[in-house]
């Protein structure tokens, strides 16, 4: 059997779908739009106009989270990848341990000085196009800790968001529907504001001048510290 | 009523301690009377002002000749005219037995004698001290910051600091640590191997320096201060009444919330003497208990994720029942994780109406949980793919375990038998009918041997609590002492109290300093002086066993780094 004729197994299992797409199509139609193709789109015969659009489908529908902890709304963001909430039925419940593997990071809870730049470290390793959930009152900006001398006032001074989740923490269900909402971002082919203020310009000037001081702004290069993340522009 | 029990049982308890020494402040004084400067009475214990050259010398009187073995925590503070570095001491026979160390140094040259040699636990505590406060500490090993960055200016706890200017660390500045790393340079056969801060293994945000030796570990340097977010700053920041109440919650996030309040409900309560009505305790004590409950099972759900590797049956198993204690705290309480449900003298409300159903609720989880244990020992203890990961690996001995301060399920199951609901008790814990769990391994099984029957005689205490809430008088339900609107103990009145948390001895000192918010507040966290440990238990193990061990101590980083 040549692959440009539908075979009976499937002309027949596929019956009332065919049906439909005959009464569709109308009568007159050549039979050459018949193939693999037509069986497994229905009837529209120019899939490629809509391939975008598919493949927003497929991303916000198959999500692989980073499995990130930083403090307590990671033990929330168990919860919701365990028993009971499983973010799994939403299309988004693989937490891969690798940011390598990863499309969307949920970033759950304060973020200090010290752990800043490794947090965007390990945003940089996510392949394009990536994701970012703001998890809880912290990561949005800086929360009950917001006057501490020691906490980042919010993950987007850092790494561009997508979605922030209010709460401390916020429940499961909040986190389920902070992805939800996500996906049909994703599936809509919205992305997140482009620039992300660099944090580390904005806040160095008020230093007392010192060796260190003077040593590490010598340091800066301004041309890395504006970060633009676009997916057209990406490698 | 908890203040009363407690000197009944110091009264009861000095004629056993075989020193004349005890809680003696004559006695003790009288030891070291040559490097005594001063007596300086905390309410907690007899304090003794010695000079900064004398540090060795004193602590380890105490600790040879009146049996102080137990260095629970290092406090620094500065204040107008002097450094003050201050060590709190007990016993762990007995730690009703305490006394406070005070070592003051002048503002212009902050220099004292490092406690190191005497205890091991002092190596991190006066390197947070160091770090925070600006206290120098002479002849200690590797005085270097531990909590903020290395680039920090200024040491954010001191008095001329300027808390609102914020500081960062640029990108450049965290290089790859492997980077520098000369493979060849003196020892070829060794290599850097670097965990976290952002690993599954590491619960959290831990960053855990190894070098390697083959697959053996021979070197392991925790680098903590991932989630240092300026809880004591917070703290102090906040006014005793109720500001400072919410923070706790977040310390040990395990949820270990409502141990947490009662950590500095009690410190407060001491300090500005406040009664707590026995309904209060009662509440407090089947809280505390829940907690602890939620916290065993995510310390043993995400341990067996570290030995088996993936989000398998146990794990999720640990999820559900966490769900079903959430859900019953979340009817006391309102809120699943950050309870606040502690007030200074009581709780904020009684068990939600319809009582009886709540009551049903928890016998009914009490009454499944047993049974769930079973499942739980058929799919761990029993296993013997697992007992052949944890038996015999990262064996802690008891003498050293004492040696790094280290507390809870994880000195109880070095054969420590040592638990703070007992030997110093509180709340409602004298009253109730339970055991201490203790197991004599010292390995990775026993601590988890120790979680999971801990669990059951948590189940026994909120037994015991549902009973006494149900026949409770509905006249005599006093949840809540009368408390001044603004409390302002007087100046100079210090204390440090501790209680029992989910991963050991939690303590809380408080100076006040004659206004509504405290003068120094600081936090004695359990994981902290636990991880420290972590380098005797893994050198020389394989490095799978090193992630075993790091997974049985059960640390959670929002309690180390505060």
């Amino acid at each position: 059997m040549s692959s440009d004729q539908p075979r009976d197994s499937i002309t027949g299992s596929s019956d009332p779908l065919t049906s439909t797409r005959d009464a569709r199509m109308g009568e007159g139609v050549d039979s050459r739009f018949n193939s693999r193709l037509r069986e497994a789109f229905g009837s529209t015969p120019f899939i490629l106009t809509k391939f975008d659009k598919f493949m927003n489908w497929v991303r916000g529908s198959s999500m692989f989270m980073l499995q990130f902890g930083i403090a307590c709304c990671s033990i929330e963001m168990m919860h919701t990848y365990s028993v009971k909430h499983d973010l799994d039925r939403f299309h988004a419940g693989v937490p891969r341990a690798s940011p390598r593997q990863a499309d969307v990071m949920i970033v759950p809870g304060t973020i200090v000085s010290k752990f800043a730049p490794r947090m965007k470290r390990v945003y940089d390793q996510m392949p394009e196009p990536k994701f970012v959930v703001n998890m809880g009152n912290c990561s949005t900006s800086g929360g009950p800790f917001q006057e501490g001398y020691n906490v980042v006032k919010g993950a987007e001074e850092v790494i561009p968001v997508d979605i922030h989740i209010p709460g401390c923490p916020p429940r499961p269900e909040a986190l389920v529907y902070g992805v939800a909402k996500l996906q049909e971002r994703i599936a809509n082919g919205e992305t997140s504001p482009v620039t992300v203020k660099p944090y580390e310009l904005e806040e160095f000037g008020d230093l007392d001048r010192d060796e260190i001081v003077d040593k590490l702004a010598d340091d800066i290069d301004e041309e890395t510290l504006v970060m633009r993340y676009n997916w057209a522009d990406s490698p | 009523m908890s203040t009363q029990k407690e000197e009944e049982t110091e009264g009861a308890d000095a004629p056993v301690a075989a020193t004349e020494a005890g809680a003696d402040g004559d006695a003790l004084e009288a030891l070291v009377s040559e490097h005594v400067l001063e007596r300086e009475d905390h309410l907690n214990a007899p304090g003794f002002v010695i000079r900064a050259d004398a540090v060795q010398d004193v602590l380890s009187t105490f600790k040879e000749e009146a049996g102080f073995d137990h260095l629970s925590c290092v406090t620094a503070e500065e204040h107008e005219d002097r450094f003050e570095s201050i060590y709190h001491l007990r016993k762990y026979d007995d730690p009703t037995q305490e006394v406070s160390v005070i070592v003051p140094t002048s503002r212009e040259e902050p220099v004292s004698e490092t406690a190191e040699p005497v205890f091991r636990t002092a190596d991190w505590h006066e390197r947070e001290a160091h770090d925070l406060v600006g206290v120098e500490y002479d002849d200690h090993p590797n005085l270097e910051r531990i909590l903020l960055p290395d680039t920090w200016q200024g040491h954010p706890l001191g008095l001329d600091y300027n808390q609102d200017k914020p500081q960062i660390v640029t990108f450049e500045e965290n290089k790859n640590p492997l980077e520098d790393h000369e493979r060849a340079a003196g020892d070829s056969d060794t290599m850097f191997l670097n965990i976290g801060p952002h690993h599954p293994a590491t619960h959290g945000v831990l960053h855990v320096e190894t070098v390697l030796d083959g697959e053996q570990v021979a070197d392991v340097n925790p680098d903590i201060g991932y989630l240092h977010r300026c809880e004591e700053q917070m703290a102090q920041n906040g006014t005793y009444r109720h500001q400072i109440m919410p923070y706790p919650d977040r310390w040990d996030y395990g949820p270990g919330g409502i141990i947490n309040e009662w950590a500095y409900a009690r410190a407060a309560e001491d300090l500005a003497d406040i009664e707590v009505p026995e309904y209060a305790q009662v509440l407090r004590t089947m809280g505390s208990e829940l907690c602890r409950i939620a916290c065993h099972m995510l310390a043993l759900g995400t341990f067996c994720l570290d030995i088996y590797g993936d989000f398998t049956a146990i794990f999720m198993y640990a999820m559900r029942d966490r769900e079903v204690v959430q859900k019953l705290l979340e009817d006391l309480t309102g809120q699943r994780m950050m309870f606040n449900y502690l007030r200074l003298g009581g709780v904020v409300w009684d068990v939600p109406e319809p009582r009886e159903e709540f009551f049903e609720n928890v016998r009914d989880f009490l009454d499944e949980l047993p049974e769930r244990l079973d499942e739980y020992h058929d799919l761990i203890t029993g296993n013997e793919i697992f007992q052949a990961r944890t038996i015999d690996t990262g064996v802690l001995d008891a003498e050293t375990a004492k040696n790094y301060g280290v507390t809870g399920p994880v000195a109880r199951g070095s054969g420590v038998d040592y638990d703070v609901r007992r030997d110093d008790p509180y709340g409602y814990y004298e009253e109730l009918d339970w055991d201490v769990v203790t197991e004599d391994g010292g390995d990775n099984y026993s601590r988890l041997l120790v979680r999971m029957r801990e669990v059951e005689q948590s189940a026994r205490i909120i037994e015991q609590c549902i009973d006494l809430l149900e026949d409770w008088p509905e006249d005599e339900r006093n949840i809540q002492a009368n408390v001044p609107r603004t409390l302002k103990p007087e100046a100079g009145k210090e204390t440090y109290k501790t209680v029992e948390g989910a991963k050991g001895e939690l303590g809380i000192y408080i100076r006040a300093d004659g206004t509504e918010k405290p003068g120094r507040f600081k936090i004695r966290s359990p994981c902290f002086s636990n991880l420290s440990a972590l380098k005797e238990m893994s050198t020389g193990e394989y490095i799978p066993d090193l992630v075993a061990t790091l997974g049985s101590l059960d640390v959670i980083l929002g309690e180390v780094d505060r």
